[in-house]
């Protein structure tokens, strides 16, 4: 982090935040830790295989259990024909399965739920559920994506008569925002001057692993249902458990208490969530359901899992001519929340920082006897970001060019901005120049290239790469209008209010839902600054409907650049009214009233007013001016006119040990240009954890399946997340072009680091290794892929890897726990 | 974590724990550290009825010098073993490898013992104890016997530890002045070995003249590599030497297959990490 003195606003102020002193001694309270009284406790009888026709569900010995209240498949309850919500159809002919809460009939993935078993205590609950007899055949899991498109496929949902969700297609020539692609690869083809140049990458599957494991407690006992749970999302919960069960929206309350991590994963709608009403409505009692690690990282959505062809063509002085992009995205066994949507957000992404002319898109979602992916922190960014910044060094290599060098030829300069895309995005500011040279000094580009020379000439075991990503993305989720013209099932605006208290305290009202980011330390920063109080006298208060009634909640790097917006708003209003009764108070005409600093005076005199004894007035209302009631309150939607363009230009230096393939990132820098920045130590924090797991992308994580379509990484034990021990200091630190598109000059800086860090690292393990022969290493770089590609390049065979066994990892040593041979009795 | 039911209790001495082991019958489990006995009971792979908790004995913590040994408690902590005067002076490779283990959470509550009862191949403890000769202390209803490390790995998850009984303390001859190196390769910094190479030599006017050589997660028990031992022996310590003996590394190993390591990339690896470790003990 680059040091300057200390700011005299809120504004660029680093304070540490204050939510954390609760949740770092484990004061708060997360949901699991919230128990009215009588709670019942509901387990999930999970099916062990992908797909089966479910014969015969036998209860008996289960219902027989102590402390066991009943155990319920979907007939039961009643609720076969409830189908979860998918919000996003983003054709009209999309293939849509019904997502039912318990599966009936058929099950469609290894982890779906069959029956629920409630009880007294959540160990009365797990013991029943292992008593419960459950008969299965088997029918043919369906695992990989192109056979499943293939003529006489097994069809995952047969009545939907094929596995294709759906193919949505963007053209620039088509939509007037560009040239054909068809032509500029015809172009290309025919020209002696231009090369075509054709990848194929592929995006593993991940599993978002935030830290406390999804759970809910649904209270029916009061007028309204009161829903707690460990989601991003309560108010689209909260309208979404009215969609599906019918319950009226005025009779939910949904809360958020404090929520430990999401990155995507907490933004569905969960049958847990939807059976836990459910059952609460007819038992009438508090139920609640916690789930368990494992059935966290087998049940819970995954994400990204795409096969990337991308053809680029490009003249051979390096000028780019065209992009061609056709995906095979995997959806899972059913669609989640906006599920077909994700692949669709990277749409728009492809192009990145270049100047394409043609871009064409092609997406096929395709359904499969897995679990279902939906938006894993970037959610479809990453994905485009990946593949655009891999094919230009790959296009570098081609041309004999130097990567940054051939970027920069192609990359939309400061002076453009604003800059129209080829997808018809409008960039609306950006200055790529000025990050890169920062990164690039701090890096020691030059020096690094001279010692990767120098290893490659004496022929050093450990070899040197250098992985470059210059990354944009589109955050801020979203201009309603763009949403509805995508057919989400949604608005993209946010809300806030805000209350002044008699006392002079403020209470902040926000639509954003936090779920470990720090917005109410960097929210009552603004809010200090815009009204001029102390930074300990404002309050943000989140995350409950009865508190909160309106919002969309925290996804998409959204919530300084659209909910932090609507508290300025908020905060205008506020300022309006204040000064209107300043003006009335101290008898002057409201033109000569100025504000400044909490301050409301009258030009030229020192008579005044803090805004402290305006809130107390207000409250009094003895004297109040005729047209106006008497509150300074005030609240306001914001709805964003763009996007916000965060962009980078992130380094890493990465060594290769060629005799064993490990992978060890030496360096990793990067310098973001986030715009103006509210809390510099939160926003490091967010970079931080963001390079973090798009780091694991590139080096660590992989959700496997067996051949029979199990999760092979069913524990912490096999699905191999990095600790700090794995990576080394970040040395992260950012510029500021302001957003025009926003009052604060703020972009988005969530998801950054993810999505900008993934191709950094494979670009510079292949770097590493590029003079050997090696081309492509896919996803993660692990040691074993690195060796083996080393000798595939060399002209050696090597064995086949079994992707679908248990290997040694924390805590279970050599323990498969999907099939315990030889474990202690 | 909800494992299935069971009773427990807390001896106060190993007598105590005998008995105790003998009224419950085959179901007992012995709870040592609990880092790889609770996420066992957290799967429920296993379902024993009673736990017999070790930590209430005092004395199966110790590490102590008895004679030409240096003698640790079934139940000394990784953390403790790791960092004891004596086991660094006399038995240094015993701490090196210890200091691989996983984290420092799990260092300070598993032990030596559980994980040498335990007998996971991709356990790093194993092959130092094979390599080093020890010796296993075993106490049962009728008395103690010692079992030599040769004959204490049975197999994948067995030893010579028999019904009813108990490893009350792991024997080390002393290694002084030996140059050791324990060389681990995994798939994150604090993972477990997808393959490793404990290297004990006695260097004597700069040649080698005792070498001792254990391999980790190369079949299903610790392995020796008295390959590597005897090709080493009377050499120079260099990188010839080492490169050669190397090369007897996977002398009967049974290298495991998967999804980190299919066991061709597995003999690579134990080549390469044995040459690497003969070089690094040597210094
Ligand atoms: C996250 C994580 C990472 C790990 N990484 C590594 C690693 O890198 N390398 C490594 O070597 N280990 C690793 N381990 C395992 C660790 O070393 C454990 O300490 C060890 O495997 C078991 O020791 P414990 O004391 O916890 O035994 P417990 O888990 O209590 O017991 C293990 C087994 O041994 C039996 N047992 C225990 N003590 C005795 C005794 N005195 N007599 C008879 N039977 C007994 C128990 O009944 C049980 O079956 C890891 C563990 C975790 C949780």
């Amino acid at each position: 982090m680059t040091t300057t003195a200390e700011p005299t606003t809120e504004l660029g102020k680093a304070r540490t935040r204050k939510e954390d002193a609760r949740l770092i001694t484990g004061r708060t309270r997360y949901t699991d830790a919230i128990t009215p009284h009588g709670t019942l406790h509901m387990f999930v009888v999970r099916s062990p295989i992908a797909h089966a026709t479910i014969t015969s569900v036998d209860k008996s010995a289960a219902e027989a259990a102590p402390g066991v209240l009943g155990v319920f498949t979907a007939a039961d309850l009643g609720v076969e024909a409830v189908g979860l919500p998918c919000a996003w159809p983003i054709t009209p002919d999309m293939k849509s399965p019904q997502r039912p809460l318990l599966a009936t009939g058929t099950v469609h993935f290894a982890g779906e739920g069959v029956a629920v078993v409630v009880a007294r205590t959540p160990a009365e609950a797990r013991d029943a559920a292992d008593l419960v007899e459950i008969d299965y055949d088997p029918l043919e899991p369906v695992l990989d994506m192109e056979a499943a498109l293939a003529d006489g496929a097994t069809l995952v949902h047969p009545d939907l008569g094929t596995n294709e969700n759906a193919t949505w297609v963007f053209d620039s020539g088509a939509a007037g925002t560009g040239g054909s692609v068809d032509e500029a690869i015809a172009a290309a083809e025919a020209d002696p001057d231009s090369i075509v140049l054709k990848r194929r990458f592929r995006q593993q599957r991940l599993i978002p692993a935030f830290m406390e494991p999804r759970s809910c407690v649904v209270d029916p006992t009061g007028e309204q249902i009161t829903v707690w749970a460990a989601t991003q999302v309560p108010h689209i919960l909260r309208t979404m458990t009215t969609v599906t069960l019918g319950v009226p929206e005025a009779k939910l309350r949904v809360i958020a208490p404090d929520v430990g991590g999401g990155f995507g994963g907490k933004i569905g709608v969960l049958p847990e969530e939807m059976l836990c009403v459910a059952l609460a409505q007819r038992l009438n009692k508090p139920v609640k359901w916690t789930e368990t690690r494992s059935e966290s990282l087998l049940a819970a959505h995954h994400g990204r899992d795409q096969i990337q062809d991308i053809t680029i063509t490009a003249k051979k002085d390096g000028t780019v001519t065209g992009l061609d992009v056709h995906l095979l995205a995997d959806m899972g066994a059913y669609l989640g929340l906006v599920g077909p949507g994700v692949p669709i957000l990277g749409a728009f992404m492809f192009n990145a920082i270049y100047k394409f002319p043609a871009l064409k898109f092609t997406c096929t979602n395709v359904f499969t006897t897995k679990t279902l992916t939906d938006a894993y922190r970037g959610a479809g960014r990453p994905e485009a970001t990946f593949a655009i910044e891999r094919i230009m060094d790959e296009l570098a290599v081609e041309l004999g060019r130097d990567p940054m060098d051939l970027r920069k030829q192609n990359w939309i300069a400061h002076e453009e901005f604003p800059f129209t895309t080829v997808v018809g995005l409008t960039y609306d500011t950006g200055n790529y120049e000025q990050a890169t040279e920062q990164a690039m000094a701090t890096f020691d580009y030059a020096g690094l290239r001279r010692e990767q020379e120098e290893r490659r000439a004496r022929g050093d075991k450990v070899q040197l790469g250098i992985g470059i990503s210059t990354f944009t993305e589109m955050c801020g989720l979203a201009p309603s209008r763009v949403l509805g013209s995508l057919a989400y099932g949604a608005g993209g605006w946010e809300a806030a209010s805000i209350r002044m208290l008699a006392t002079g305290k403020v209470e902040v009202v926000t639509g954003s839902s936090a779920h470990g980011q720090g917005h109410e330390t960097a929210f009552s920063q603004i809010v200090a600054d815009q009204l001029g109080v102390p930074f300990e006298d404002v309050e943000i208060l989140h995350g409950d409907t009865q508190i909160s009634p309106k919002g969309l909640d925290t996804y998409g790097s959204r919530s300084l650049a659209v909910g932090g917006i609507a508290i300025v708003k908020a905060a205008d209003k506020v300022i309006a009214k204040a000064k209107k009764l300043a003006a009335h108070l101290l008898e002057a005409s409201e033109d000569d009233i100025e504000f400044n600093a909490g301050q409301f005076t009258v030009r030229g005199t020192d008579k005044g007013k803090a805004i402290q004894e305006l809130a107390f007035a207000a409250f009094m209302a003895h004297d109040y001016p005729e047209d106006m009631e008497p509150s300074l309150d005030a609240e306001a939607v914001y709805d964003p006119e763009n996007f916000s363009f965060p962009h980078g230009t992130h380094l890493a230096a990465m060594e290769v040990d060629t005799e064993t393939g490990k992978v060890a990132l030496r360096r990793y820098v990067c310098v973001d240009d986030i715009g103006n920045v509210v809390n510099p130590l939160i926003a490091e924090g967010q970079v931080h954890g963001g390079l973090a797991q798009g780091i694991a992308q590139a080096l660590f994580e992989e959700a496997n399946y067996d051949d029979q379509g199990t999760l092979v990484n069913g524990t912490f034990v096999d699905y191999t997340l990095p600790s700090a021990a794995d990576l080394p200091s970040f040395e992260s630190s950012t510029v500021s072009t302001p957003s025009t598109s926003n009052p604060l000059g703020v972009k988005g800086v969530g998801e950054a680091g993810t999505i900008a860090s993934t191709p950094a690292i494979v670009n510079g393990v292949i770097d590493a290794l590029r003079h050997l022969g090696v081309t492509e290493v896919e996803m993660p770089t692990t040691s074993q892929r690195v060796w083996r590609a080393i000798q595939e390049a060399q002209g050696r065979s090597t064995q086949e890897t079994p992707v679908d066994t248990h290997s040694p990892g924390a805590g279970l040593g050599s323990i498969d726990p999907n099939n315990p041979q030889g474990e202690v009795q | 974590m909800i494992p299935a039911k069971f009773d427990y209790v807390r001896p106060s001495s190993v007598d105590e724990a005998v008995a105790a082991l003998r009224d419950a019958g085959e179901d007992a489990k012995i709870l040592a550290g609990g880092q790889s006995l609770l996420p066992v009971l957290r799967l429920r792979l296993a379902a024993p009825s009673v736990i017999i908790d070790l930590g209430g004995i005092a004395d199966l913590r110790r590490i102590a010098e008895d004679g030409d040994r240096i003698a640790i408690g079934a139940m000394a902590p990784h953390h403790d073993v790791m960092r004891d005067d004596l086991v660094k002076q006399h038995v240094s490779l015993l701490s090196q490898a210890t200091a691989t283990v996983a984290d420092p959470q799990v260092r300070h509550r598993g032990t030596l013992g559980g994980a040498l009862a335990h007998a996971d191949p991709a356990g790093d403890l194993g092959a130092v104890a094979l390599a080093l000769d020890a010796e296993f202390v075993i106490a049962g209803a009728s008395g103690t016997r010692t079992v030599p490390a040769s004959e204490f790995f049975v197999d994948y998850f067995t030893t010579a530890i028999g019904e009813g009984e108990i490893l009350t303390q792991v024997r080390f001859p002393k290694y002084t002045g030996w140059a050791t190196h324990y060389e681990k390769f995994n798939r994150t910094a604090q993972a477990w070995s997808m393959c490793a190479v404990a290297v004990a030599l006695r260097i004597d006017g700069g040649s080698i003249a005792e070498a001792r050589v254990g391999l980790t997660n190369m079949g299903t028990t610790p392995i020796r590599a008295s390959g590597v031992e005897a090709a080493l022996v009377g050499q120079q310590a260099n990188e010839d030497s080492a490169r050669a003996a190397a090369e007897h590394a996977t002398e009967g190993t049974a290298a495991p297959s998967d999804a980190d390591a299919a066991s061709d990339y597995r003999e690579h690896l134990a080549r390469v990490l044995t040459g690497r470790a003969v070089l690094a003990a040597a210094g």
